[in-house]
């Protein structure tokens, strides 16, 4: 007679599985969906938040890419007489700060997204991704109610721009895979040091005259293009100011392909080494931040 | 126990903190961080020593368990939940949690002062780990434990701290996760809030949902819970039925004196009337076991000042324990210009089990008005011990043991 073993028992698979961190982490990008409504309710968040207690309201989204191309106008197109392919300066500035606004505000917000929530960071878990990429909704904002004033302009520039306008999501994404991937390196770094938070605004103006935001690549000298070129924002901008504006006869020129390559490869690569470099140090923002 | 009834299963867990000593701090800047490495090129850089705060956990919890964690502070408790809540990762060992985990770490952590109460559901409930949906689906039952329906479209900036509170409690109390991690958030609210979340925390525990909580309050542990955790030195010191893990807890444990925060957070009045100040206060238990010394540190502007210092001892649900005068036990304390030490030695054998705070008003001999005055600053926790009628636990809510002597004989 032999007993009976009974059914045999068998352990569930844990649905949460907590490990000493061990090495490179994974991206886990899966857990970022399972949390997409904590990214919405962020993101919504900050646009609810950015304009309360103001006179003008959301009227300053439409005002202050409108200011900032006034002045650019006033200083390099009046001023410094500075030529430009296109409609008008004013409309070449204000496609040029189009993209660098979403740059330097990707950038800057990404990079600030840690160290704002510390308070969260600290008492509730999600993954830590979520803040960074909660920034880009407010960003997407701008840059879509800008594009609607940029439409306007071309209107008034009675411009019609050609198919290239369909590349406006390739300058737009590659523009902001670069500053991500920069802003998830600087939100991580800030958790430690908080010196970033200093250095980023003054590097941030420093970048926008290395780029092509109040000139164009072809204003410079030749042998000096290659540098710019360098500069991987360089061909983005020239190129998402191509798509907007190239339809004009007075024409300009899209980058070439090669720096084009370049740009976007440089684009995913810093985008990649960014968010390796927050999910290595993510492990200790709890404990530090 | 069948193996499929386990909710949380934790091996040999353990978290150590890096703490360097006073002399060689840590780099807080990257100019500081990168002349450190230049100057040590090769790995480690600073006299360093590991803090354990938790070592060598292991357990295992029942679905449908409420676990009552208890222990000093400093035993680890905050560490475990932060730890089984992945907000800080383990230095050691395995945890296996079977089901969602939502954790309560704090009551309204995310709310957003700008916010109005509705949006704060939404952004809380997120921040929390539910759904849009699941928040939609709770909105009214939210709403409606909470209270402030007449208010969801003000910003919370205007609710009264009590209101804030209710609303924050009940978006978290509607969590709908398999596993709830709860750290010391009993304790807000008024007396009868207090109840209402205690009623909801058994509501949950009944559905047959995991709870892991850590609470001061050990009536409440008693109450509540199933388990009894006891946490001490970082280790796992007891796991079983609740009653006995307090009664264990008592055996060890008395009382600790707050440690001293800066007077400014509490002070009352905005600005100095430049007559007498309180620079600090110091509360030193390390005498007798049955009183601690409160010592206030007074700043005299003028050439010598009449004073009276009154000092009310107040428990968490805001009761005075009892006040106490310097005019109870003699004329007014007459101080020259200068520093000057006032040193209350308060009995504490009488106090039961709960954490108080002190109330310190300095003023003149001849007006009510006070020079200065200090509201809610920290003074100790009383943790039961051996002289705690153990029936306490049974009928909690009061402050003060007393010396009663009870005698019964007959009349002849």
């Amino acid at each position: 007679m032999s007993l009976d073993p009974g059914p045999n028992i068998s352990m569930p698979n844990p649905l949460i599985k907590i490990r000493p961190p061990k090495g490179w982490a994974a991206l886990r990008l899966g857990d970022l969906v399972e949390f997409r409504d904590l990214l919405v309710a962020l993101a919504g968040r900050d646009i609810k938040l950015r304009y309360k207690q103001t006179l003008l309201g959301v009227a300053w989204v439409v005002l202050q890419p409108l200011l900032a191309a006034g002045i650019f106008t006033f200083v390099f197109g009046v001023i410094a007489g500075m030529k430009s392919t296109g409609p008008s300066y004013f409309a070449f500035s204000f496609a040029g700060l189009l993209g660098w606004t979403a740059f330097s505000s990707t950038l800057s917000k990404a990079s600030a997204s840690m160290v704002g929530n510390a308070h969260l960071v600290s008492k509730v878990y999600f993954p830590r991704l979520v803040l960074p990429l909660s920034t880009l909704g407010s960003t997407l904002l701008d840059f879509a109610v800008s594009l609607l004033v940029m439409a306007l302009l071309l209107v008034v520039y009675r411009t019609v721009p050609s198919a290239a306008v369909l590349l406006l999501p390739l300058w737009l994404g590659a523009i902001l895979c670069l500053a991500l991937g920069l802003g998830l390196a600087a939100a991580a770094l800030t958790v430690s040091y908080r010196d970033v938070q200093y250095i980023l605004p003054v590097i941030i103006p420093f970048l926008m005259y290395a780029s092509p935001v109040a000139y164009e690549v072809t204003a410079a000298p030749e042998h000096v293009r290659f540098v710019l070129y360098l500069n991987p924002m360089t061909a983005l901008l020239e190129g998402l100011r191509w798509s907007l504006l190239g339809g004009n006869p007075a024409g300009m020129v899209p980058p070439t392909a090669g720096w084009l390559v370049y740009s976007l490869a440089f684009a995913l690569l810093f985008l990649a080494a960014g968010a390796i470099v927050f999910k290595r140090m993510e492990r200790r923002f709890a404990d530090v931040i | 126990m069948s193996l499929s009834d386990i909710a949380i299963s934790v091996r040999g867990l353990g978290k150590a903190y890096t703490i360097r000593h006073a002399a060689t701090r840590a780099p807080t800047t990257l100019a500081e961080a990168m002349l450190e490495r230049i100057r040590h090129p090769l790995g480690r850089t600073q006299e360093r020593e590991e803090f354990w705060a938790l070592r060598d956990v292991s357990f295992d919890v029942k679905r449908g368990e409420v676990v009552g964690v208890i222990g000093r502070n400093g035993a680890g408790k905050s560490t475990l939940l932060k730890v089984l809540s992945r907000i800080t990762e383990p230095t050691t060992g395995e945890v296996d949690l079977y089901g969602r985990v939502g954790s309560l770490l704090e009551v309204g952590t995310g709310f957003h002062q700008e916010l109005t109460g509705r949006e704060n559901i939404f952004l809380n409930g997120a921040i929390l780990g539910m759904t849009r949906a699941e928040i939609r689906r709770e909105f009214d039952a939210i709403v409606d434990f909470s209270g402030v329906e007449k208010f969801l479209d003000t910003p919370v900036k205007r609710y009264s701290s009590g209101m804030y509170v209710r609303l924050a409690f009940a978006v978290a109390a509607h969590l709908r996760s398999e596993i709830l991690i709860v750290d010391e958030v009993l304790a807000v609210g008024d007396a009868e809030f207090q109840g209402k979340c205690l009623g909801k925390m058994k509501e949950v525990a009944g559905l047959g949902r995991t709870v892991f909580l850590v609470s001061h309050r050990l009536d409440f542990v008693i109450d509540l819970c199933s388990k009894g955790f006891l946490v001490r030195d970082g280790q796992l010191a007891f796991l079983g039925p609740a009653r006995e893990s307090v009664i264990r807890y008592t055996e060890t444990a008395t009382l600790v004196p707050a440690d001293a925060p800066s007077v400014d957070s509490y002070r009352r009045r905005r600005r100095s009337v430049g007559v007498v100040d309180i620079v600090a206060v110091d509360i030193d238990g390390s005498g007798v076991p049955t009183s601690v010394q409160v010592l206030i540190h007074i700043d005299v502007h003028c050439a010598t000042a009449e004073i009276v210092c009154l000092l009310s001892v107040i428990s968490t649900t805001g009761v005075t324990a009892f006040s106490v005068s310097s005019m109870d036990y003699g004329p007014p304390l007459s101080m020259s210009r200068g520093r000057h030490t006032i040193r209350i030695g308060i009995p504490t054998e009488s106090l039961l089990p709960d954490s108080y705070v002190m109330d310190v008003r300095i003023a003149p001999n001849t007006s009510a008005l006070a020079w200065d005055a200090l509201e809610q600053y920290p003074m100790i926790t009383v943790y039961p011990h051996s002289r705690t009628p153990r029936t306490w636990f049974d009928r909690p809510g009061r402050l003060v043991v007393g010396g009663v002597q009870w005698a019964m004989e007959p009349d002849s």
